[in-house]
């Protein structure tokens, strides 16, 4: 492994806590995207009404604004509360919560990146034929079960292109989690390549690293659509 | 008007000077977006032509170009431009040092290669759906390679890249919110310092998302009008 004046180990170690950020944000945008999807084509007004703001606020604004905003505005929301506890218990709780950058992190970005899934997801619900769900109907499955046999394999197939793309800009977007001063390897490299002098040495390799994942995320995308093509002619 | 200043002065964040502050780093990220985006969009002609050749000595270089710069995050294109020029030896004696003293530069260097890259592959996909027709046409009425470029494939192409191009309009003013970590003053720079004498993360960040959404919109806005006028021939009537 790459020395790079005694900091490489610390470096890669930051990427993995990259991989790790990235992976459990995308779980939760997807989560969410799907939950957005859902109560964007819903037939309530309200849940649409709510969601098409989720969606229009958070992509109208920078991801590193909203970083701000909820990292900051999360630990002063929890410095409020253990003040307020201190002060009525008469000094009894005193308790310093931990804010937890990682977690921040990735609730931040999964939040985002939820609502670019939900445009995703929206658009591939309503490219699944409608004629499966009533085929689904008449044979009297639950739409808990039609959800599950014949919406969600479906829809996978129009979605994961779109997938695919966010997937790859919420990659990228990890990098800015080193702002906040979690010590993911954007931010490993920058003290390192300030204190010893040398930037390119420091930033190619961890451009490298983006690079190889970006390719590694290509081919594994390609799989699934493989996959979730089956029966299907001509894809 | 009376009431506002009195509204203003009563404001213990948002006072006069703030928005005054607000308005400068609102100023320095349209026109960093704009510059950028003109540096881009200039780059990113020749470069899709390039891009589009079927010789593989210049369609081999520019693909690398792009897949770099789309590989990798804006922000450390940023921070190696901006820390890998400040820090290379002697620069600092030398007559470049009035460019890159500020961060402006290698800012404006870094986005406009970035966004270049983009721009690229949207042109070249645009131009490689040319109707075909459109370029036997073209070439029945005997026009050579650069007169079919600049007459049929590209006018018509320019037109057919918009939609994609607003896109990248909206993410190039997203991704200029990092330029505030270089020392830039720009509107996510204005709402840094706001937060840094209060203390308090709502406001001067909800007030600048709310700017960001204002310009978003805007540029959603013209590029509607514009994608009305140019398109039209392209509506579904």
């Amino acid at each position: 492994m790459l020395d790079l004046h005694g900091y490489g180990p610390s470096i890669f170690g930051g990427a993995i806590l990259t991989i790790e950020l990235a992976v459990l944000s995308l779980v939760i945008a997807f989560l969410l995207g799907l939950i957005g999807a859902s109560a964007k084509l819903s037939k309530r007004r309200t849940p649409r009404y709510m969601a098409t703001a989720y969606t229009t606020v958070i992509r109208g604004v920078p991801d590193l604004v909203l970083m701000f905003l909820i990292y900051y505005g999360g630990l002063n929301g929890l410095n409020a509360v253990t003040d307020w506890l201190y002060e009525i218990s008469d000094g009894e709780i005193d308790m310093v919560i931990r804010f937890n950058e990682f977690a921040a992190g990735v609730v931040t970005i999964g939040f985002i990146y939820g609502a670019y899934m939900a445009e995703t997801f929206r658009g591939a619900f309503l490219a699944v034929d409608h004629g499966q769900i009533e085929a689904g109907k008449a044979y009297g499955m639950t739409s808990k079960q039609i959800f599950k046999r014949i919406m969600f394999p479906q829809m996978m197939r129009h979605a994961l292109p779109g997938l695919g793309n966010n997937w790859q800009v919420l990659l990228k977007t990890t990098a800015l989690v080193s702002i906040i001063g979690l010590s993911d390897m954007v931010k490993l490299a920058t003290d390192a390549a300030k204190s010893v002098g040398e930037p390119f040495l420091f930033f190619i390799p961890v451009a490298l690293v983006y690079l190889v994942l970006t390719a590694l995320s290509e081919w594994g995308f390609r799989i699934l659509r493989v996959r979730y093509s089956a029966g299907v002619v001509g894809a | 008007m009376e009431t506002l200043i009195a509204l203003i002065d009563q404001n213990e964040i948002f006072t006069f000077s703030a928005l005054v502050h607000y308005w400068d780093g609102m100023v320095n990220t349209v026109q960093l977006v704009f510059l950028s985006l003109l540096a881009g969009l200039i780059l990113a002609v020749p470069l899709a032509i390039m891009r589009t050749s079927k010789n593989p000595f210049i369609n081999y270089p520019v693909w690398f170009y792009t897949y770099i710069f789309r590989g990798t995050p804006l922000l450390i294109q940023l921070y190696m431009i901006y820390y890998g020029v400040t820090l290379i030896d002697g620069i600092q004696d030398s007559v470049w040092w009035v460019i890159f003293e500020h961060a402006y530069y290698p800012c404006l260097i870094a986005f406009g290669l970035n966004t270049a890259a983009y721009t690229t592959e949207i042109f070249r996909g645009v131009i490689e759906a040319t109707d075909q027709g459109e370029i036997e046409a073209a070439k029945a009425y005997g026009m050579g390679w650069a007169k079919r470029m600049r007459r049929i494939i590209l006018p018509s192409a320019f037109r057919r890249a918009i939609p994609a191009y607003s896109n990248e309009v909206i993410f190039m003013l997203h991704g200029s919110a990092i330029a505030s970590t270089v020392t830039i003053l720009d509107l996510t720079g204005a709402a840094r310092d706001i937060y840094a004498q209060h203390y308090t993360a709502f406001p001067p960040f909800m007030f600048a998302a709310a700017l960001y959404l204002a310009l978003t919109f805007t540029i959603i806005l013209i590029f509607k009008q514009l994608e009305n006028r140019l398109l039209a021939h392209l509506q579904p009537r």
